[in-house]
C-alpha cells in the first residue's frame, strides 16, 4: 500500500518539476532527510557524521527525531543547533522510546511522503542498519549501505567484500535510502545552526514488537565501533588476564580494546570484541595491534584506521606491511613501558 | 510445542578466507572457493537447534542464486535442514537484496513459516539489508543482530536478544517474525560424512524468479569496482620513546 503511494507520488512530483525547469536541478524538489540517533536525552556521535553526509547533497537538510515525549525537547534543541540543519521535525510518542524499527520505519516513510524528500540518510550503526532498510522496502527502494563517499545525487562509493573492493554504484530509485559509514564523514559542528523546529503530524504506528530490557556495557570506555583509539590484542597476548595491560594503555589514551579472531577463539576475550571480517569493522584515528600477526580477515576490520601501529616480536609478521609505525619488540615489555611513558 | 516451521535463508559466497582480487573492474569469482555465508551457517544452526529442542517441526533452507548454489543448500541439509528450495538465477546475474526479499516473500506466502532466520549480512556485498527489507515487505516484526532467541507466552511470542552498539537489548514480538543472526548466536556444527550422504536424499525444490512473478531488474547499477587504496606501511621504529614521539609529533594522534 505504502509502496504504491510512495512511488507514484514521487514520479508525479519529479515529472512536474522536470516539465517546469529544464537543465538545472530544481532546488525546490530535492531535499534531504536525516534520521537522528540519540540515547538518554543526548545525541549519538553518529548523528553529527550523518548530518555532514546529508549536507553534501547540497539540498536543505531536515532532521527527523523520533523520541519519547520526555526527551524530545532536549534532543530537538541539540539537533537544531547542529550546523547545516535547516529544519527539525519532532515525532513525540512513547512508542519511539526504544528505537524499535517497527515504529520508526513507518514514521520515516510517512515523513518522506509528506515532505517530498529524495534522500533519506542515517548512520550505518545498529540503529540505522535496523531501521532504514525496513523503511526503504515499504517505498520499494533498494537501500545503499555503508556509503563511504557521496559522488553525486545518485552516485556513491561503498566497500564490498569486507573492504577489499570499493564499488561505485548508481541508484535509479526516485527516493534514495542511504546509511553512511560514520568514520568516512567528519562530524558536523554541534553549534552554529539555527534550525526551525516543528512537531510531526504523523500518527504513531501500532506497536508490532515490544522492548523488554537492555544490558548496556557499564564501561566508561568508548564503544569499539566508534572509539577514536583502539588497542587490539591477538594470540601473542597468551592469556585473557594479560589483556589487562591493554586496558591500562587504553584508559591512559582514552581508547578501548578489541581483539583478533585468534584471541577470541583462544578464549582470551568475548567475541563482541572481535575486529575483522566477521566481527566489527573499525576505522579509529589510532589502532595499535599488539601480538597480532595480521591475517587478511583481521586486516579487513581495521585497515581503514588513520594510523596503524604494530607491536610484534616477529619482524616478518604481515601486520608490519600495513602499519605506519612498527615496533619489533616483546609486547610484555613494550606495552607497560608505553603505558608508563605516555602522558595525556 | 510443535508445529513451528522455520525458513532459513542461505547464500553461496566467496569463502571468507579467500583474498579476493579485482580484475578488469570486477571481483574475480571464477575458480575461487565458495562456501556458505558464515552468518547463514549460524542461522541454520539456530533453526536446527530449535528442531532438536522440539520447538520447531520443520526447517526449510532457501537460497537464490546460480546452479552451484545447490551445494550450499546440500550443506544446509547436511547440517539438519529438512528440505531445501532453490530459486535459480542465471550465472553472473546481479540479484540485489530487495529482489531477494521479494522472492523470499513469495516463498513465505506459499510455505507460511512461523519464523524466518537469515544471517545479519552476506560477506560479499556486505549490504546487511535482506532481513529488514523482508520484514518491511511483510510488515512482520524484526529481531536483527540476534545473539539469543527464546520463546514465551505459550510459544506464541519470540524473545530476541540483540547486539546493539554498546550492549544488548531484548525485544518481544508475536510470531511470525524475522530474525537475523549475529556472530554470537551460536557455534555452527560441522556436517558429518553420514549426514552429508543423507542430505543427498533430502528434497530440493527448484523454482525460477518468473515462477514467483518477481522481476529481478535491479535499481542499483554498479558502475565500477576498484581495489581500495593501498596503505604505505612498513616504517619501523627502534624504541617505545621513538614510537611515542612519532605518534605525538608526526601522526598527531595522541
Amino acid at each position: 500500500m505504502y509502496r504504491t503511494v510512495c512511488s507514484s507520488l514521487y514520479q508525479a512530483r519529479l515529472a512536474a518539476n522536470r516539465s517546469v525547469i529544464n537543465l538545472s536541478i530544481p532546488k525546490n524538489y530535492k531535499s534531504t532527510l536525516v534520521l537522528i540517533e540519540h540515547k538518554n536525552g543526548k545525541l549519538s556521535s553518529s548523528s553529527f557524521n550523518a548530518v555532514t553526509a546529508a549536507s553534501q547533497f547540497g539540498f536543505p537538510v531536515t532532521a527527523l527525531i523520533a523520541s519519547s515525549p520526555s526527551t524530545a525537547a532536549a534532543i530537538a534543541t541539540q539537533t537544531a543547533a547542529i550546523a547545516g540543519v535547516s529544519k527539525v521535525v519532532v515525532a513525540k510518542s512513547d512508542v519511539y522510546a526504544h528505537d524499535l524499527a517497527e515504529m520508526i520505519a513507518p514514521l520515516v516513510v510517512e515523513t518522506t511522503k509528506a515532505g517530498g524528500f529524495t534522500h533519506i540518510i542515517a548512520a550505518h550503526t545498529a540503529f540505522g542498519k535496523n531501521v532504514l532498510p525496513r523503511a526503504a522496502a515499504v517505498c520499494d527502494a533498494s537501500p545503499i549501505s555503508d556509503v563511504i563517499q557521496i559522488e553525486g545525487v545518485d552516485t556513491f562509493k561503498r566497500p564490498i567484500y569486507a573492504g577489499n573492493a570499493i564499488a561505485q554504484v548508481k541508484s535509479k530509485d526516485p527516493v534514495k535510502f542511504i546509511t553512511i559509514r560514520t568514520t568516512a564523514f567528519p562530524a558536523a559542528a554541534a553549534s552554529g545552526g539555527s534550525a526551525v523546529s516543528e512537531d510531526s503530524t504523523v500518527a504513531a504506528a501500532q506497536p508490532l514488537a515490544q522492548w523488554v530490557s537492555e544490558e548496556v556495557a557499564k564501561s566508561d570506555r568508548p564503544e569499539l565501533a566508534s572509539a577514536k583509539i583502539v588497542i587490539g590484542g591477538g594470540r601473542g597476548m597468551k592469556s585473557g588476564e594479560n589483556f589487562k595491560m591493554l586496558y591500562d594503555l587504553a584508559d591512559k589514551l582514552g581508547g578501548t580494546v578489541g581483539a583478533s579472531r585468534a584471541a577470541v577463539d583462544a578464549g582470551f576475550v568475548g567475541n563482541d570484541l572481535q575486529i575483522g571480517q566477521t566481527g566489527k569493522i573499525i576505522a579509529p584515528e589510532l589502532y595499535i595491534a599488539v601480538g597480532i600477526s595480521g591475517a587478511i580477515q583481521h586486516l579487513a576490520g581495521m585497515k581503514d584506521s588513520k594510523t596503524i601501529v604494530a607491536i610484534n616480536k616477529d619482524p616478518e609478521a604481515p601486520i608490519f606491511q600495513v602499519s605506519d609505525y612498527g615496533l619489533v619488540a616483546d609486547l610484555f615489555k613494550a606495552i607497560p613501558e608505553l603505558t608508563e611513558k605516555i602522558s595525556k | 510445542m510443535s508445529g513451528l516451521r522455520v525458513l532459513v535463508g542461505v547464500k553461496r559466497v566467496v569463502d571468507y578466507a579467500v583474498k579476493i582480487r579485482v580484475v578488469g573492474g570486477k571481483v574475480e569469482t571464477a575458480n575461487v572457493k565458495h562456501s556458505m555465508n558464515p552468518f547463514d551457517e549460524i542461522a541454520i544452526e539456530e533453526a536446527v537447534r530449535l528442531k532438536e529442542k522440539k520447538v520447531a517441526s520443520e526447517v526449510i533452507a532457501l537460497t537464490v542464486g546460480p546452479a552451484k548454489s545447490q551445494e550450499t543448500l546440500r550443506t544446509a541439509l547436511a547440517m539438519g535442514a529438512d528440505k531445501a528450495i532453490h530459486i535459480e538465477t542465471a550465472e553472473g546475474q546481479d540479484v540485489q537484496p530487495l529482489q531477494v526479499a521479494k522472492l523470499f516473500k513469495a516463498i513465505i506466502q506459499k510455505e507460511s513459516p512461523g519464523l524466518v532466520i537469515l544471517g545479519k549480512q552476506a560477506i560479499d556485498d556486505d549490504a546487511g539489508q535482506t532481513g529488514q527489507l523482508l520484514a518491511g515487505l511483510l510488515n512482520w516484526p524484526q529481531g536483527t543482530f540476534a545473539s539469543k532467541i527464546e520463546f514465551t507466552d505459550a510459544a506464541k511470542k519470540i524473545l530476541v536478544t540483540r547486539e546493539i552498539d554498546g550492549g544488548l537489548e531484548t525485544l518481544k514480538a508475536p510470531l511470525p517474525a524475522i530474525v537475523t543472526a549475529d556472530l554470537r548466536l551460536n557455534e555452527p556444527r560441522y556436517a558429518t560424512l553420514p549426514n552429508i550422504m543423507k542430505a543427498k536424499k533430502k528434497p530440493l525444490e527448484k523454482l525460477t524468479p518468473s515462477d514467483l512473478g518477481v522481476d529481478l531488474a535491479p535499481s542499483i547499477e554498479t558502475l565500477s569496482i576498484a581495489e581500495p587504496a593501498k596503505r604505505a606501511g612498513g616504517k619501523k621504529v627502534e624504541s617505545v620513546d621513538e614510537l611515542i614521539s612519532k605518534l605525538k609529533n608526526e601522526a598527531g594522534v595522541i
